[in-house]
């Protein structure tokens, strides 16, 4: 073949391109903290499935998700699936950021995470992980936690003694009392989560308790930051309660010495005396979205399926420790080797959604600060109530226009 | 003289004091994990290893975001040098309407603090589609207040006479500026060029903000990144620093005698 | 005639890439800030702008309510009223030092007092993190960045290590700008060392010393990525700066109304800081 030939061949060849048959695709995944180190792991059975899909992953440190998020979201410059705190899951629904999903079953998650992804009819997210929150206590001086307030109560004030708590109840985290409030039904917002409804009876009976725990002297008023580690306090016998979540099950065992590890265990929440047990908690933990500007719906839908796999989810479990959001894989025998799971599992059954609009963080943070400022005798508890309605009703200020105007 | 001892002691002392910290930076850099937090305190790696250096750019792909800042400073402050310099001159040596309150406007804008429009700037770097890229990073470093004062104030002093005599030998506008301004103001550019590459790499906030893709980040933001998630590994921490520090502080090793003597001369003139 | 309209032209052509550039990328987003700032523009507006109305001065007014930015006001006053003269001081002495005519080896000096300034903030940040974290035997072991009451000031050491190069220089550079017939004149009316630093040096330092504590005063009204990198403005916000708001209100709730209410506030501190100290110069006494 004569150079020139060989020359235009090969140019022919370059301008052609592949051939058509091969449709690589990369999508982008963004995963938070520790489940951004561990998802790296679920990958690469993925991609060997899915031909021609290839995934890069990007780890979010976990203080920096939410601004990252949104900075991505008004710079255009969003993933294509990410996984998303449930609680963030209205402020970018309501942004129009994110994909409905059409998912094939619904059935074998728990109905309450279910809920925190579904806003109206539609639905936003697949739940990836959950958590929620329940009583991690000393069983050697408790060997049952009581299953309702009163005795609950009872209970905490007989393990109290000088120098030494009941509950750590870190009074700038707003979980402990927004539980409480959970339990007692409180709807914490009125009129279509419009205006603030905390001056009312279920709401007022959580926050009287709550503050009634330090007043009674059977929890401390400090914060989370004065606490240098919480975790030895626990082994020194400063506190013999504490309301968290799952992540604190492998931290609490593996920060304090194997022989302390006999010592303590978990149980679902208390509830409301005469109300069923166990109480209410909060529905919480990540789930997976597709971004609305994704130019992959396709292979990102096929890598939330795969990710929502039972066996994936297993496999979450066991290099994480996140609890699955699948009833299904709680029945394998690897979630029964560590008994402390089990109060989750029975709480799972009982978690109810925070209002899902976006301000709900804000919210939150506001009922802390009251709650704080009870505690520490700013303010008497009415007084307190009738200003956290006032700052709620401020808070959604803007909602009320926008719901106005048809927005 | 023990009055000339006891200056030189206090001296010494100060510089001691002033890097143990950087000295101590590059220590812990080469400790094993977790030795630089065991009691008692080791001042000494022992052994001395690269292993905390062999993971970030192993297992953490460090050597891109190396790049990505040697090519987001160094292009930010070659252009930045042409921009700036053509301005200062004009400042100097040009006569035209507004020169004088067009000078003074700008002169105070340095006043007005930097993230007061961050904010907008970013929604208009969304609708250049500039967000997420170097040039998003470059494009509004490139023209510098304080670069066209510095420059202009150096310029002042070029002879008229000599840029008279070019023009009247014919000389092209152009000509004059590549052939007489930029070598005499070679002295005042290379002083400028230090600080813009200095402060380029340096520079946190508005890559941080600019920025969504890890595969782009500069060193500092990378670092940050670093930090929020490696809290528990200081040896880790210290040697990405060490590589962030590195070429900054060989640039101005290098060059500090036309560094220091530009930041006097423009505080004294200034 | 030709030859000032060509002048003309090119001095357009060599001014409009800078111009342009600091148009478009400095004046206008600031422009804009001012005007988001009297407008509820929020994550809502960002999805359409339709969202967004005008509000008059009713960000600023907010902003009185709110404890948080008052919080915020009281840390950057701290690291402005410590800090400031801190710094200064520190930067004066150092300048003092390094350029006494008994001292040797001043480039060796005054390039090491000049390193921290060089360095990269968020790589120091990390590594004062980590001291701050020490017990050192015989120290008093306080929790510098966990405490609320030595948190400010442990950030301000770490920012006066940083930046006293830079003023020193400066300091220095006025220093030698004094006449030295001043001081051989003050030696001949018999003054002593101490004398000929607060009647000569003192004095002739004014104008330096304005530009320094001015530009000192700016830098810790603005500081951000000190508590940002090591204690996220915490604890509790206690070192929570200005800044630090502004930026979380913009970046981490989108009120951008609000954010640019904050920044403009922080403008004004600025300027009416300015102006005190221009006001309040020391006089020269000749």
């Amino acid at each position: 073949m004569s150079r020139g030939a060989a020359l235009a061949l090969s140019l022919a060849l370059v301008a052609c391109g592949r051939p058509a048959a091969t449709r690589d695709v990369t999508i982008r995944l963004w995963a938070i903290g520790r489940e951004g180190e561990v998802v790296r792991q679920l990958l690469p059975e993925f991609e060997r499935t899915h031909p021609g899909i290839h995934v890069r992953e990007q780890q979010i440190p976990f203080t920096a998700a939410h601004e990252k998020l949104l900075t991505a979201y008004v710079g255009n410059a969003t993933p294509d699936v990410a996984q998303l705190g449930n609680s963030w899951i209205a402020e970018f629904a309501s942004l129009h950021a994110l994909e409905p999903l059409h998912p094939a079953d619904s059935a074998d998650y728990f109905p309450g995470i279910w809920e925190t992804n579904r806003l109206g009819d539609t639905l936003y997210g697949i739940p990836w992980y959950v958590d929620t929150r329940v009583v991690f206590y000393r069983r050697d001086e408790l060997p049952l936690l009581p299953t309702t307030w009163t005795p609950w109560h009872e209970a905490m004030r007989r393990v109290a003694r000088p120098g030494r708590y009941a509950l750590l109840a870190p009074v700038n985290e707003w979980a402990t009392p927004v539980v409480l409030a959970l339990e007692q039904g409180a709807p914490m917002l009125r009129d279509s989560d419009q205006y603030g409804n905390f001056e009312e009876p279920r709401f007022r009976r959580a926050f009287h308790f709550y503050i009634s725990l330090f007043r009674d002297g059977l929890a401390p008023a400090v914060s989370n930051v004065a606490i240098a580690n919480r975790y030895q306090s626990f082994g020194n016998d400063e506190y013999a309660m504490t309301v968290t979540g799952p992540w604190d099950v492998g931290e609490y065992t593996r920060r304090l010495p194997p022989a302390f590890a006999d010592r303590w265990t978990t149980a679902p929440m208390p509830a409301p005396d005469g109300d069923p047990t166990p109480g209410a908690s909060l529905a919480g933990g990540s789930s997976l979205v597709i971004f609305h500007r994704s130019a992959h719906q396709d292979a990102a839908r096929a890598l939330i399926e795969y990710l929502s796999a039972p066996a994936q989810q297993l496999k979450l479990y066991a290099l994480s420790g996140d609890l699955p959001p699948r009833r299904s894989v709680w029945q394998d025998s690897i979630m029964r080797a560590n008994p402390k799971t089990l109060a989750f599992r029975a709480q799972l059954d009982h978690v109810v959604a925070l209002p899902k609009i976006p301000e709900i963080e804000q919210i939150c943070i506001t009922i802390a600060n009251y709650a704080e400022a009870t505690v520490r005798g700013a303010l008497t508890e009415d007084a307190a109530l009738a200003a956290l309605d006032h700052d709620v009703d401020h808070i959604l200020e803007k909602r009320r226009w926008m719901m106005r105007h048809g927005h | 003289m023990t009055r000339r001892f006891v200056l030189h002691a206090v001296l010494l002392a100060g510089a001691v004091l002033t890097l143990a910290p950087l000295l101590w930076m590059v220590a812990a850099s080469l400790m094993p994990s977790g030795q630089a937090t065991t009691y008692p305190l080791h001042l000494v790696p022992h052994p001395v290893t690269l292993a905390n250096y062999r993971y970030l750019f192993t297992h953490l792909d460090l050597a891109r975001n190396v790049v990505n800042s040697a090519i987001v400073a160094l292009s930010a402050t070659v252009l930045s040098l042409l921009i700036n310099s053509m301005a200062g001159y004009a400042f100097a040596k040009f006569r035209f309407r507004g020169r004088d309150s067009l000078f003074r406007l700008m002169l105070a804008g340095l006043i007005i603090p930097p993230q007061v429009g961050m904010l907008p700037l970013f929604v208009l770097m969304r609708q250049l589609h500039l967000v997420n890229s170097y040039w998003g990073v470059i494009v509004p470093s490139m023209a510098s207040i304080f670069g066209i004062f510095l420059i202009r104030q150096y310029a002042l002093s070029i002879p008229d006479e000599l840029l008279d005599a070019a023009r009247i030998d014919g000389a092209s506008e152009l000509t004059i500026y590549r052939r007489i301004v930029l070598p005499v103001l070679t002295p005042i550019l290379v002083t400028f060029a230090v600080f813009m590459f200095m402060s380029t790499w340096n520079d946190f906030l508005w890559p941080l903000i600019i920025l969504s893709d890890d595969a782009k980040y500069t060193l500092p933001v990378a670092l940050a990144n670093l930090s929020g998630e490696h809290v528990q590994d200081t040896e880790l921490m210290m040697a990405g620093s060490v590589i962030t520090l590195l070429p900054v502080l060989i640039v101005f090793v290098a060059l500090q005698r036309y560094y220091i003597e530009g930041v006097t001369a423009g505080s004294v003139k200034g | 005639m030709g030859i000032e309209r060509a002048q003309q032209r090119a001095a357009y052509a060599l001014l409009a890439p800078a111009a342009l550039l600091i148009t478009v990328f400095f004046a206008l987003p600031i422009l804009a800030s001012l005007i988001l700032s009297v407008t509820d523009f929020d994550i809502y507006a960002l999805a359409a702008p339709g969202n967004a109305r005008f509000v008059g001065v009713r960000n600023y007014a907010d902003l009185l309510r709110t404890p948080l930015f008052w919080t915020a006001i009281g840390n950057t006053l701290y690291y402005v009223a410590v800090g400031g003269p801190l710094s200064v001081l520190v930067s004066l002495g150092a300048a003092l030092l390094v350029n006494s005519k008994l001292t040797r080896f001043k480039p060796f000096f005054r390039a090491v007092y000049f390193t921290p300034v060089v360095t990269t903030l968020v790589a120091v940040a990390i590594i004062w993190k980590y001291l701050y974290g020490l017990h050192l035997p015989g120290l008093p072991a306080i929790d510098w960045l966990g405490d609320r009451h030595w948190a400010k000031l442990a950030i301000i050491l770490m920012s006066v290590w940083k930046s006293f190069g830079y003023n020193m220089l400066i300091f220095v550079a006025g220093l030698q700008a004094v006449p030295q017939e001043l001081y051989d004149a003050a030696l001949v009316d018999g003054a002593t060392a101490v004398q000929r630093f607060r009647h000569v040096t003192l004095p002739q330092l004014g104008p330096t010393f304005l530009f320094v504590s001015i530009t000192t005063m700016i830098g810790y009204t603005q500081l951000f990525a000190e508590p940002y990198v090591m204690t996220q403005g915490g604890p509790l916000h206690a070192t929570y700066s200005i800044v630090e708001y502004m930026y979380e209100q913009g970046f981490r709730w989108w009120q951008l109304g609000s954010a640019a209410a904050i920044a403009f506030v922080l403008f004004a501190l600025i300027l009416v800081g300015s102006l005190v100290q221009a006001r309040f110069r020391p006089a020269e006494t000749s």
